[in-house]
């Protein structure tokens, strides 16, 4: 019953050529407040896109825009070439399936019954579910992994498995594109990412997904390109290696950040914390390992330019510094080499030029490490030690403090 | 396909006990008839025709001027006359009544609980009740004469004319669906019809009507007993024309609403949702509240209102056979109109006949507590 080209191609060649879903200088209003505005957006076939941004970003304007469920009151929206005001609702969804949030669904449906409602674009007003439709929707229901609970009823499962349920509504509409609005919200880790590996695979078979989501790690692992929405704009537009950085984080989210790298998964990790406005500094850290590594992390975060020494090559200090951005400094000696005078020099200069130097724990065994610490640290003008466990607050103050 | 075997299953069964409702019904009153007897004069009764003559005076069940059908009975069991007329003229047209106003309130409430996704939404709840009643009690207080002499071009001079019963009930059909649409009318503003404000436009309805009601009771007068017994819903006195009609316009509505009924299915997940799976929400929302205007004015036109039919019977075979329409619209139906026919057979077999309406709501009422204090409404 599915004939219909657009979804008979959903393995991925879309034969009119047009992309999936382009959206042109999409403007909403709700009343006087307007929404998103100037919004482009094309989603190539076999793409997984993540549209990211704050809370009343109009990520959701967006998506609900893409299903023509509200009219744009500027731009369009294309599916496939066809602007969606010309289409009906029926096509629409052989061409879009959505997974919204949540489900207004409060009658005791079974939950297979729930699935074959995504097949209704399919279904004349008398005919009944065929074989096709069957397939779809075990199909569905075993890729979302929702078969053990088939016939329980959906008002009986839990806020996760209802998520699911959606998600396998959504795959039963067999649409060329996926929409998915916060897929992973109120999932657990485990099928957080189960659900975001089958998104992946979904893409990678030459569909195209959109998906609003918070977890900007979530976000930067599985998505080809990430779109970053706020107040109704698109402020950045490229893979997640190119648009989350802490300038980024900080524009949209009105947070400061630190973006680091997973180091089980490689990709970008984003740690968001609370805006301290700090007046920026020249901050000079001297200390290793994790502990230093997290002070690099929070003063960096807060827009200060960090600089660090001396520190043995790959210490997790100096990967932070890397991490911190381009103009952070690091002076580095061979692990287990000792410190040298070339670099001991190089280091007292960059704490002799430094507004602050800080100095990362003042206990350590290594006598020789700790000579070297004292002697960066006389070169300093000014100099902070903070203990190894330092609060972020209690070193931004110590910072300032030192600086004012 | 499991569906429709389940959907046929169950009305199949419930069919059937409308008919034994129906027929052990028919035996009961001032005279009582073996149920047995009054199959035999049904089946009687029954004709098919056998042959159809033109340019006779036209005659028969279905009369058109200038055609007569002729019929033969393909049963003659031997019956007493008297039972015969009893059945015939007296019970049974009412109780075939009393089965298509249950079977036309208990679908349209079936489609107004899952259209508002409210439990207490029943066919009432967009005015058209109130409105049918207002059209009524008007035509009781202010006999209208609705008789005149039309003269037509072709025909020349006809008489036009209803009587006072049909003049109640016409009244009563036309105040139904224009309240019915002021109140789509109030509710919609560029095209959508958001639920939530129907719901409350038709709460605004009745209750102005409910004024407008009790102003005409106040000068009504002598017709005041009328009155009240309209409005407490009524089948006595049914007539086989009241039947006929009713019988015309019930099954074509139901039949629309069969046809929606997957679409109610989903309506019921939330418009953007079943937007999302190509639905047309508000062309779907249009027909279906159309389609149960009119079934439910014609359900109230003959017999007045008669309240919970369309509140209980549903959330009854909600609870045995679940919230898929294609299962729940037929049977609700049909329950309906089994329910009504008990419930009129109690209202007429007492010492002192009582309003039907009476009785359903007394019936009713206590079951919608049981409901209430077992929690199933929450779950709807």
């Amino acid at each position: 019953m599915s004939g219909d080209a657009a979804s008979a191609d959903a393995a991925g060649r879309f034969p009119s050529g047009d992309p999936p879903v382009a959206v042109r200088d999409l403007a909403v209003s709700f009343g006087d407040l307007e929404a998103v505005s100037g919004v482009d957006l094309t989603v190539e076939p076999g793409t997984l896109v993540a549209l990211v941004g704050p809370n009343g970003a109009g990520k959701t304007t967006v998506l609900r825009a893409m299903t023509g469920a509200i009219e744009p009151d500027d731009g369009t929206v294309r599916l496939d070439g066809d602007a969606t005001s010309g289409l009906s609702a029926r096509e629409v969804a052989r061409r879009v399936a959505s997974v919204p949030q949540e489900t207004g669904l409060s009658f005791d449906f079974r939950v297979r019954h729930v699935v074959e409602m995504g097949r209704t674009p399919y279904l004349g007003r008398f005919d009944g579910h065929g074989a096709e439709d069957a397939a779809a929707v075990d199909e569905a229901m075993a890729a979302a992994g929702v078969e053990r609970f088939a016939d329980r009823s959906i008002t009986e499962v839990s806020g996760g498995e209802r998520q699911r349920v959606l998600l396998a509504r959504a795959l039963a509409q067999e649409t060329p594109t996926l929409l998915l609005d916060e897929p992973t919200a109120s999932l657990d880790v485990n099928h957080a990412v189960a659900t975001m590996e089958l998104v992946r695979d979904i893409a990678d078979d030459g569909r195209a997904a959109v998906a609003a989501i918070h977890d900007l790690d979530m976000a930067a692992r599985y998505c080809d390109r990430i779109v970053v929405l706020a107040g109704g704009r698109v402020r950045a537009d490229g893979p997640p290696a190119d648009v989350l950085d802490a300038e980024a984080v900080r524009d949209a989210f009105d947070a400061e950040a630190f973006v680091g790298r997973n180091l089980a998964t490689g990709t970008p990790a984003v740690t968001a914390f609370p805006r301290s406005d700090a007046d920026p500094r020249r901050v000079h850290v001297v200390g290793t390992g994790p502990d230093a590594a997290r002070v690099v992390a929070r003063l960096a975060a807060a827009g200060h330019a960090v600089s660090l020494g001396v520190v043995p090559e790959g210490d997790a200090a100096a990967v932070a510094a890397a991490n911190a951005g381009a103009g952070a400094r690091v002076v580095t000696v061979p692990p287990f080499a000792g410190v040298t005078d070339e670099p001991l020099a190089a280091a007292r200069e960059l704490a002799a030029s430094a507004d602050v130097t800080v100095v990362v724990g003042g206990n350590g065994t290594d006598r020789d490490r700790t000579d070297a610490r004292g002697r960066i640290a006389d070169a300093a003008e000014r100099v902070v030690t903070v203990p190894d466990d330092v609060d972020g607050e209690d070193l931004l103050a110590a910072v300032a403090d030192a600086t004012a | 396909m499991r569906v429709r075997r389940r959907a046929t299953a169950w009305s199949t069964a419930l069919a059937a006990v409308l008919a034994v409702v129906v027929v052990v019904s028919a035996g009961i009153g001032p005279v009582q008839i073996p149920p047995a007897e009054v199959t035999k004069i049904v089946l009687n009764a029954a004709v098919v025709p056998a042959g159809v003559e033109f340019g006779a005076t036209g005659a028969g069940p279905l009369a058109l001027p200038g055609v007569e059908f002729a019929y033969r009975s393909p049963f003659a069991f031997p019956v007493d006359d008297v039972h015969r007329r009893i059945v015939l003229l007296v019970r049974l047209p009412r109780i075939l009544l009393a089965a298509l106003v249950g079977f036309s309130l208990a679908a349209a409430g079936t489609v107004m609980q899952g259209f508002f996704r409210n439990p207490m939404a029943d066919p009432s709840i967009i005015g058209v009740s109130s409105g049918a009643a207002v059209g009524a009690v008007a035509f009781i207080v202010f006999p209208t004469a609705l008789s005149t002499t039309l003269t037509l071009p072709l025909l020349g001079a006809v008489d036009v004319g209803v009587s006072y019963g049909t003049g109640v009930s016409l009244f009563a059909f036309v105040g139904a669906l224009i309240a019915a649409f002021g109140v789509y009318a109030i509710a919609t503003r560029h095209g959508r019809t958001p639920v939530a404000t129907l719901l409350l436009a038709g709460v605004a309805v009745q209750t102005f009507l409910g004024a407008v009601i009790s102003y005409l009771q106040l000068q009504a007068g002598e017709s005041l007993r009328r009155i009240v017994a309209w409005l407490m819903g009524h089948l006595s006195g049914a007539a086989w024309s009241e039947v006929g009609v009713t019988a015309l316009v019930v099954p074509p509505l139901f039949a629309v609403l069969l046809a929606y009924s997957r679409d109610l299915n989903v309506l019921l997940l939330g418009e953007e949702e079943a937007r999302g799976v190509g639905i047309d929400v508000e062309r779907t929302k249009r027909i279906l509240l159309a389609t149960s205007a009119l079934i439910t004015a014609a359900g109230v036109a003959f017999a007045g209102i008669i309240g919970f039919v369309g509140l209980i019977v549903p959330h009854m075979l909600r609870l045995v056979v679940g919230p898929d329409h294609r299962v729940l619209l037929p049977t609700a139906a049909l329950s309906g109109g089994a329910f009504l026919v008990a419930a009129d057979t109690a209202a007429r077999s007492g010492s002192a006949e009582l309003p039907v309406g009476v009785v359903t709501a007394a019936v009713g009422a206590p079951f919608f507590v049981y409901l209430l204090m077992n929690r199933e409404v929450y779950e709807l």
